[in-house]
């Protein structure tokens, strides 16, 4: 652990954001390591993996654009399956980077610095997969277009803006808009850190047109500290709205099990619940594989786990409350869909998703297991399993037994659909390994602001 | 004016090891006969808008107008489609339906806000500026600098107005805790 006397059991009297005693230099040059090296074994291994899955999803979706959504076990009743619950899965799974990027920063949770970048990252990657599988979940994809976006056709009949689909269209295009920009401008000078470092004549051309021109003018600094307060203000209501928006694709409708006001906030914290569980997956093997243990400490890693264990019981207080209000309702129909879902053909989802998202996370009460990396790993795996099925209880238990018993049905995913899946994996790690490549993964000059050593003096302690 | 023949002056340059220095200093600057001064950072240094006597900056307001033009195109664009262009009447849903707007309001806002902010930014900075680099590599790393420019003149060749000594400048710089100076020249910044 982080302490000044270097005794595990003790707690420091400030908090100590980056450990080892590094330097400002020290810490740039560990940060721009692996975007200066060629890239090792174990980096190739996982993007050669993650371009054949990408490869598989590829062929399936093409042969799905041939043939149709048939190839999918899509049916009456059950016209929603894998395709929207992917959807809402990687939308959700956004949430975490802006929840650390904005949501902390406004807080004032300085530890928020050490994993932001790579969080960011996986949003705006995570939310591109999610656009690939709403765009693809049409069937006819060149169409989408006219479909989705707010465009009139050539009769001057606009999109149903009363309807929650054409809101997600907004509400997406949006969030993936603005979290690449806070991104980029958080980029900016870490760009210009790498660039003035820069050896190779293609990455330093590269690099200077990146970094704009930055050169840590204080005047400059004085217009971005402005704009990132602003963009973490903007970003703060626009993470809460998209997966209210995403929610009111449901509650907006009729169905038993959707039509439900808790909804925006139950989506809201399952988003963050799941986005912190990918985040915690992915830092644990980035912080392994590019020795960034000095500036994602165990710290950072407990401080996720307590996030993930209280929004989980937050998800788990939602899963009670609906069962409450559907028998307090007096609704037959809202009472035998809760029913159903527990206890009716799918109840081995919906228990997968209660133990991966309620029990198991209740591990973290002890102190000992939120600091456990292989522990930590497992659970954000079981956790990201569990959110996965949360949206298939959602969506598929609520619409395979419709209003009238003639008009039942099931829903089994294809091996097609499947396979998508696992190509849209692919996509995101593939985007992912190329950022930890070529992008510094921790926000440089955010940590050097929150380091206590300020000087470059060999042997500096914090005081 | 004529054409410089050689490297234009434009400043000089003072290295400071640590941001504790560079926030006194620059105070000292900022009360000093030098009123064109700029401070270079590895990182955002909290307090030293203040040190340097910087006003806020503009961009909120830039943000605001923007935000608001965003809600209100977007209710005037929905209400249109919905209501005039080709009025529908769905879900029983009267044709100028508020409520069902606000989303679409609120994250046009939130979407000119933010692209107006970034370029806003972008416009108070003069960036993007690719012929600027950082005037030493160290600057982007773990040193500081306070650079206190050149009165703008007709004169070039190294030599500026009267009233400003490069030596008198370096002296100055040292005297209140630079560790190295050096002579800045021009190169598409000031």
């Amino acid at each position: 652990m982080a302490t000044t006397v270097n005794h595990d059991q003790e707690k420091p009297l400030v908090p100590v954001y980056v450990t080892g005693g590094r330097t400002f230099a020290e810490l740039t040059d560990d940060v721009a390591r692996p975007l200066e090296t060629f890239p090792t074994g174990r980096w190739w291994v996982c993007f050669i993996a993650a371009m054949l899955a990408f490869a598989v999803g590829a062929t399936l979706l093409l042969q799905t654009f041939k043939t149709g959504v048939g190839l999918w076990g899509l049916n009456q009743p059950v016209g929603w399956g894998n395709d929207v619950t992917t959807f809402v899965f990687w939308v959700g799974i956004g949430h975490a980077g802006t929840l650390i990027s904005a949501i902390l920063f406004l807080f004032r949770q300085k530890w928020r610095t050490g994993i932001n970048r790579s969080a960011e990252a996986m949003t705006i990657f995570a939310v591109m997969t999610a656009g690939i599988t709403i765009m693809t979940h049409t069937g006819r994809v060149w169409l989408a277009a006219f479909w989705l976006f707010p465009y009139p056709n050539q009769r001057q009949l606009w999109p149903n803006f009363r309807s929650p689909l054409e809101w997600d269209v907004f509400a997406v295009s949006t969030y993936f808009t603005i979290s690449l920009v806070f991104w980029y401008v958080g980029l900016i000078p870490d760009l210009a850190t790498v660039r003035d470092r820069a050896k190779n004549k293609i990455r330093k051309v590269a690099l200077t047109i990146l970094s704009l021109g930055w050169r840590g003018s204080n005047k400059n600094w004085l217009h971005y500290e402005q704009a990132y307060l602003i963009f973490a203000g903007l970003s703060t209501p626009l993470v809460l709205s998209v997966h209210s928006v995403v929610s009111f694709d449901f509650a907006v409708s009729q169905i038993p099990g959707w039509h439900t006001t808790i909804f925006p906030p139950y989506f809201v914290a399952g988003a963050i619940f799941s986005g912190f569980a990918m985040v915690v997956t992915l830092l644990v093997l980035a912080r392994e594989a590019f020795n960034l243990k000095h500036y994602i400490t165990l710290d950072h890693m407990e401080l996720m786990n307590k996030i993930i264990m209280t929004t989980g019981m937050l998800v788990g207080y939602a899963y009670g409350v609906e069962f409450f209000i559907a028998w307090y309702s007096g609704s037959s129909f809202e009472k035998f869909t809760f029913i159903n879902r527990a206890f009716g053909p799918y109840w081995w989802a919906y228990w997968i998703m209660v133990s991966c998202n309620v029990f198991i996370p209740q591990l973290f009460w002890v102190r000992k297991f939120r600091r456990s990396i292989p522990i930590m790993f497992v659970v954000s795996l079981y956790v990201n399993i569990g959110m996965y099925f949360e949206r298939f209880v959602i969506i598929v238990t609520s619409l395979h037994r419709d209003f009238l018993p003639s008009s039942w049905g099931t829903y089994v995913p294809t091996v097609v659909e499947w396979g998508i899946f696992t190509g849209l994996m692919g996509f995101f790690f593939i985007f992912f390994l190329l950022f930890v490549r070529f992008l510094p993964a921790i926000a440089i000059g955010e940590v050097k602001s929150v380091m206590d050593q300020p000087t470059n003096k060999e042997g500096a302690h914090h005081a | 004016m004529h054409k410089p023949s050689g490297p234009v002056l434009s400043g000089v340059l003072g290295f400071f090891e640590d941001p504790q220095t560079l926030l006194e200093a620059t105070a000292k600057v900022r009360d000093s006969e030098y009123k064109n001064f700029d401070c270079f950072t590895p990182y955002a240094v909290h307090g030293l808008e203040h040190a340097q006597g910087l006003k806020r900056s503009k961009i909120p307001f830039v943000t605001a107008a923007f935000a608001f033009t965003g809600t209100t195109l977007a209710f005037l664009w929905q209400y249109h489609a919905s209501a005039t262009w080709w009025p529908h009447i769905i879900g029983g849903k009267p044709m100028n339906s508020l409520p069902a707007f606000v989303p679409v309001m609120f994250e046009l806002s939130v979407l000119l806000g933010g692209l107006a902010t970034f370029f806003a930014m972008l416009y108070f900075n003069r960036l993007p500026n690719l012929k600027k680099r950082a005037f030493d590599p160290s600057l982007t790393n773990n040193r500081f600098a306070i650079v206190i420019e050149c009165p703008v003149t007709d004169e070039y060749e190294g030599v500026s107005a009267d009233s400003f000594s490069t030596e008198k400048a370096e002296q100055f710089l040292k005297s209140i805790g630079a560790t190295e100076t050096r002579k800045v020249y021009e190169e598409g910044w000031f």
